[in-house]
């Protein structure tokens, strides 16, 4: 059973839109496994069949042997769903929630507190509060625990760090990383590209299908390309510049630089210096880097694109 | 980027009961800068956003913006300033050139200025081949960029961002970026928050707020060498441990 998620051929059609088209993966027993990808991509859609809220027009998804389509009672009672939207009662209070949600899977907050201790111990002192007064970290913080008040063996999250400041992601992960070691198998979306390198292994998806399924190491070494960061004083010339200068084929902005990569895959960087600095103010530098994840991601789409 | 203030703010304040959302805010905007507005969920980055668009009155503070008072000016500021959320961008069961219209109309423009610069903006964006398009059928990459522009239809002082890019392909993100540069280069001034890191270093200046406060304002650059780190997110954590 090492193989404890099997998805073959998953295809999911919309009145205008094809929602999953043709997406197969496995995810390992205690993994935490990551989809990366823009809103649209259909990463909502997935989770919903895999959680078996909704039927794929054809493919096959098995969950600990489960079959997402006919064992859909079976599959709800070991499966824990935190979706996109919260989805907690807000005019309950944090408490009532998660007793509601415990008696609802035939369970006590007291049986399973163990697993929930760490994040709900965080929201406790405000436990007679409505859920809807309370703030987004707060928020879901009781979504996680009321997702795992039924001690499943899979967790399904459903862009749980849209929207949330950097440093309340971080803490999010740790939060994560912590339940992944008492076995839970966890499947997490995310358009935030720097957060594939939490996870054990990652699919970079982009409308409705899988770019590429690796580990994010491994991910990022088959970059096919080399790949330059140029700095400058000023964003819009230099770029401009960039966009117009010989054998230059994409240029991206990466935070105060921008990553440049060439058709011949090799670069004069003393000639394009010279280029550039007649075009915009300032010195100019240029380094080679090493790429991370959103490189690969845009190498991806644009080999797709073309 | 120049010295002259578009945004100048001094000692705001805003309370609701007894709770403090800005807690005497002071800082200053200069024309044509891409000016980042960061904080952490809740820290008060919306209410000061509303007070300076106009939509929200300050408990106390002096406020310019374009020249104008906040107190006394509001409706005449909402005509030079320009708006783009997240949440709300478009009419979905409008064509793309019919939301031009409506928008350039709500701002006051004359039919024939409307005109013009729906030319102009279709040619930029590079969608002249879907002016009649349904919003509704556009991608959702490119309605944010529709979006944006259509903030900016009426040549404003100032365009406010709030989360322009949430959830938006990494190609597209970039896109919108070269389009605030050019905007910003064009003498707009660009204000925006983000929960994107690597956005807040396209940022000439950034603020960070905490609790109602600017902890920290300067360019991406000097924070960064101020707290020893190699990138905005971490400066971003430093700053928000350090508070707490």
């Amino acid at each position: 059973m090492d193989k404890t998620i099997q998805v073959n051929d998953l295809i999911k059609t919309y009145p205008h839109i094809t929602a999953l088209n043709s997406v197969s993966f496995n995810v390992n027993e205690g993994e935490l496994f990551g989809f990366i990808g823009p809103d649209g991509a259909g990463k909502t859609t997935l989770f919903r069949i895999l959680t078996t809220l909704l039927l794929a027009d054809s493919g096959e998804a098995s969950l600990f042997g489960l079959d997402a389509a006919r064992d859909f009672k079976r599959i709800r009672t070991i499966t824990g769903y935190m979706p996109g939207r919260f989805s907690l009662y807000q005019d309950l209070t944090v408490e009532e929630n998660l007793n509601f949600f415990a008696s609802v899977f035939g369970t006590t907050v007291q049986e399973n507190y163990d697993l929930i201790k760490d994040i709900y111990s965080q929201i406790e002192p405000f436990k007679t509060r409505l859920a809807g007064q309370l703030s987004g970290g707060m928020k879901q913080k009781l979504a996680l625990s009321c997702a795992l008040i039924h001690a499943p063996k899979l967790l399904v999250l459903d862009e749980p760090t849209t929207g949330v400041d950097a440093v309340s992601r971080t803490e999010f992960w740790q939060m994560l990383k912590n339940l992944q070691k008492q076995g839970i198998t966890i499947l997490v979306s995310t358009p935030y590209m720097d957060e594939a390198s939490l996870c054990d292994r990652v699919a970079l998806f982009q409308k409705g299908h899988i770019l590429s399924i690796d580990t994010p190491e491994q991910v990022v070494q088959s970059y096919d390309k080399k790949l330059w960061a140029v700095r400058a004083e000023d964003k819009y010339t230099l770029i401009e510049a960039l966009k117009n200068a010989p054998d230059v084929e994409s240029v991206y902005a990466f935070g105060d630089s921008v990553h440049i990569t060439t058709t011949s895959n090799q670069l004069d960087e003393k000639a394009l210096i010279t280029l550039l600095s007649q075009r915009t103010p300032g010195p100019v530098q240029i380094v080679p880097i090493q790429p991370n994840i959103e490189d690969c991601f845009l190498r991806l789409m644009r080999k797709e694109e073309s | 980027m120049t010295q002259e203030i578009v945004i100048s703010v001094k000692d705001l304040v805003k309370t609701f009961g007894h709770f403090v959302a800005n807690d005497h805010l002071t800082f200053d905007v200069y024309k044509g800068e891409i000016f980042g507005f960061l904080g952490a969920n809740g820290a008060g980055k919306t209410t000061a956003m509303r007070i300076l668009c106009g939509l929200s009155k300050p408990t106390s503070g002096t406020l310019m913006v374009d020249g104008l008072n906040v107190y006394k000016q509001a409706e005449a500021i909402k005509k030079r300033i320009g708006y783009m959320s997240q949440k709300f961008s478009l009419y979905e069961d409008l064509t793309v050139t019919e939301n031009m219209r409506l928008y350039g109309g709500i701002y006051g423009l004359s039919p024939t200025q409307i005109k013009r610069r729906i030319e102009e903006l279709l040619d930029q964006l590079e969608l002249q081949n879907q002016r009649n398009t349904l919003i509704a059928d556009l991608p959702l990459g490119w309605r944010q960029k529709l979006a944006f522009s259509v903030a900016i239809i009426h040549r404003p002082s100032i365009v406010f961002l709030d989360e322009p890019t949430g959830g938006v392909d990494p190609i597209t993100r970039r896109q919108f970026w070269d389009l605030i540069y050019k905007a910003a280069h064009d003498g707009i001034t660009i204000f925006v928050t983000t929960h994107y890191m690597d956005e807040a270093e396209y940022c000439d200046r950034v603020s960070i707020m905490n609790e109602g406060k600017i902890v920290a304002l300067d360019k991406p650059s000097a924070l960064k060498e101020q707290y020893g780190v190699a990138s905005m997110n971490e400066v971003f954590i430093r700053i928000a441990r350090n508070v707490e």
